[in-house]
């Protein structure tokens, strides 16, 4: 009477912890970029960074030429007309696509969560729903902790809010970051405090913006950490930029130019 | 009356010894207490639960405000409704003056402040008496409670020192114990004199037509029993179905706004006793405007608990005065523009880094910071905060945006002329902006999709 009934449950069971087909990443399967504007044309060392991980893992890639800017500066604006052409574009360049994997957690809520929110039934949402961060997809689809990587320094990490809270992957950076070799990675007090960028926030208050930034420099200084890293380089465009004003000595780094050195 | 985001107070606060590092210190005090208070119960498992209850409840107002009503009325309460904060600050004073009442005890209430109720009762010779001690002081220093949960944590206590010198006319001390008793001794007898005490309500039960009123100090149940007549100023969406319910926001309330268990008092007052009379003035005063919209529908859900406010990184750096208005905090900001309208307060939702915080707090689970970009859209769409130089701005960079030669376009002017450049009037200003305590971004050399196509 029992045997039925519990092999199915087991059954069941089986069916939801291997995942379905669908999400579960297959060798072979080809991984599209996704690089942030800024990326492109501020910080082209990011992009870079993560084709080197990809390619030292044997991960095949490639890179959509045709797209700009996820939406996000007209998202967060309250410019919805703005928001969701951008959106439509994003989800045209990269239909095509099973994964698409982006440096920064901020891009990555916009794409993943907030074109949901724009238009749950656009072709924008289903799309970018296979966008994944790098260390999540790193991490939870791939299950590869250690990337290989050396880094001989002591490393602090600011965590990006929408990477932090929408998309959770605080802890898939942390285990990536720890497994680096030789590393010295050191917790950051008050890990979970907005640095203050806020994208066009940061200059429409700008007072504000800076103060919140200055507490998040007085605690990555507090660390005595050479590095200051994250997994978004908008965050870091502004608190780097105000202990570069401020004539510090603490590096910013995104998280895959740590992840790609050796 | 037009509210501006106070930047100013931001500028003078920051700069002001102690203010900032004094609100900073209280609010993270407040939330490490909240947080110790929810690690013992099955806190996700309740913050869904009363999600789900003010999500019926909101859908079903007009069922559940029928059957409170019903209820109470069958006790010899009497309800009366009020459409705006004018016509609720009439009925009250109606009351006042059927009954004689020349002065009024009040609990705490934010409605009250929606209300203005204090400028009208003083206006129409009915004196307000505020007994909250918070209150109390805000009163005594004509200013508005700058938290909804704690009226004057913007004070220290040498400032309420101060102010009790020079408006109670005594000798100065900052002892919080001493200043607590001063203010006790003085309301003792406001409590027998007054012809009518007031309070708001925390919940009202359909089920059962119960006003349920939290509170710590004991001042709401004297001003609630000790006046002959009994006013409660109730916002339309505080009706939930059944005291089961209640159950699961009293483990939340507390919990959240003061890290206690249980507030020291939980009242549950079921009607008027002994001859007394006891009304329920229940208001919209733009709350409608909030449930006709499917977005914001959700702030309805708030209960008030202040949580928001407390880890929110604006709020703890400007205080409740910059936000212009009764609410302020991620909550404020959400509410104000739908109450008194997106032309008088369409900047307030811009006032936020989209953080979250506020969102991970909250005891309801209001998705706060959707609900600001929800508020932003609006405000853009009614053009009440952004310019006219920052929408072509936008306008100019989302066409560029929409095609590969546009971007690369953007991309060489800004080689040129410094960062995301397209429209330069409005850029300057944000590269002023920036650039006082930050260095600016410099344009690789070579872009990532030119690296790409030359491999």
């Amino acid at each position: 009477m029992r045997g039925g009934p519990v092999r199915r449950l087991i059954e069941l069971a089986h069916m939801s912890r291997a995942g379905t087909a669908s999400d579960a990443y297959a060798p072979g399967d080809t991984v599209a970029l996704f690089i942030p504007c800024y990326i492109d044309v501020v910080f082209p060392t990011v992009g870079k960074a993560v084709v080197s991980i990809f390619e030292r893992l044997g991960v095949d890639l490639d890179y959509p030429a045709e797209q700009t800017c996820c939406g996000q500066p007209a998202f967060n604006g309250g410019h919805r007309k703005e928001a969701l052409a951008l959106a439509a574009r994003f989800a045209d360049v990269f239909e095509d696509y099973k994964w698409i994997v982006v440096p920064s957690g901020s891009c990555g809520a916009m794409t993943k969560r907030f074109y949901a929110t724009l238009d749950p039934t656009s072709k924008a949402a289903t799309v970018g729903a296979r966008v994944w961060d790098l260390a999540t997809f790193l991490v939870d689809i791939l299950g590869i902790v250690d990337v290989g990587a050396r880094f001989p320094h002591s490393v602090t990490m600011l965590d990006g809010c929408h990477g932090r809270r929408e998309l959770g992957c605080t802890d898939a950076a942390r285990r990536l970051l720890r497994a680096v070799g030789d590393i010295d990675y050191r917790e950051l007090p008050a890990i979970e405090e907005c640095c203050g960028f806020g994208g066009l926030f940061s200059v429409t208050f700008d007072a504000l913006s800076t103060s919140m930034g200055s507490a998040k420099c007085a605690n990555a200084l507090a660390t005595g950490a050479d590095y200051l890293v994250s997994g978004d380089s908008s965050c870091l465009m502004h608190v780097g930029g105000m202990l570069d004003h401020r004539g510090s000595s603490l590096k910013t780094l995104h998280l895959a130019e740590v992840l790609a050195s050796r | 009356m037009t509210i501006h985001f106070d930047r100013k107070q931001v500028h003078d606060d920051l700069h002001k010894p102690n203010a900032p590092a004094v609100l900073d210190a209280s609010m993270r005090r407040a939330v490490e207490h909240k947080h110790a208070a929810q690690a013992a119960i099955a806190w996700d498992a309740l913050r869904e639960r009363a999600h789900e209850i003010k999500a019926y409840s909101i859908e079903h107002l007009d069922e559940l405000l029928v059957r409170f009503e019903r209820e109470f009325i069958a006790r010899g309460g009497r309800v009366l409704w009020a459409q705006t904060a004018d016509e609720a600050a009439s009925r009250f004073l109606e009351i006042c003056r059927k009954h004689g009442a020349t002065s009024v005890v009040k609990g705490k209430s934010m409605l009250s402040e929606e209300l203005e109720l204090n400028a009208r009762l003083t206006a129409a010779g009915v004196e307000p008496v505020e007994t909250d001690l918070g209150e109390y002081i805000v009163q005594l220093a004509g200013e508005r409670p700058s938290h909804i949960i704690a009226p004057a944590i913007h004070m220290s206590r040498q400032d309420v020192g101060s102010l009790f010198e020079r408006k109670l006319k005594i000798d100065y001390t900052d002892d919080p114990e001493a200043l607590s008793e001063i203010a006790r001794l003085r309301l003792r007898s406001r409590y027998l004199e007054a012809g009518v005490g007031m309070t708001g309500a925390n919940f009202g039960v359909a089920e059962s037509g119960t006003v349920v009123v939290v509170e710590n100090e004991g001042n709401g149940g004297l001003s609630s029993q000790a006046p002959p007549v009994q006013i409660v100023v109730i916002g339309i969406e505080k009706v939930i179905p059944t005291l089961d319910d209640l159950v699961v926001f009293l483990q939340l309330l507390a919990r959240s706004g003061t890290g206690q268990k249980m507030t020291t008092y939980v009242h549950h007052f079921l009607g008027p006793v002994d001859g007394r009379a006891m009304y329920c003035i229940f208001v919209d005063a733009g709350r409608t405007e909030l449930l006709a919209d499917p977005i914001a529908r959700e702030s309805l859900y708030c209960i008030r608990c202040g949580a928001c406010l407390n880890v929110c990184p604006i709020y703890r750096r400007v205080g409740g005065g910059a936000y212009g208005w009764v609410y302020p905090g991620p909550i404020g900001s959400v509410i104000t523009p739908s109450m008194i309208g997106m032309e008088d307060a369409g900047e307030l939702p811009f006032a936020s880094t989209l953080c979250g915080a506020c969102a991970q707090e909250c005891p309801v689970k209001i998705d706060l910071p959707h609900l600001l970009v929800h508020q932003r859209a609006r405000s853009v769409d009614e053009g009440a905060a952004s310019s006219t130089m920052e929408n072509s701005a936008v306008s100019s960079w989302a066409r560029a945006m929409s095609s590969s030669r546009g971007y690369a376009y953007a991309v060489a002017a800004a080689r040129i002329a410094g960062v995301f450049s397209p429209v330069l009037p409005w850029i300057s200003s944000a590269v002023r902006a920036w650039s006082k305590q930050r260095s600016m971004p410099k344009v690789a050399a070579m872009t990532f999709k030119d690296w790409w196509s030359e491999r």
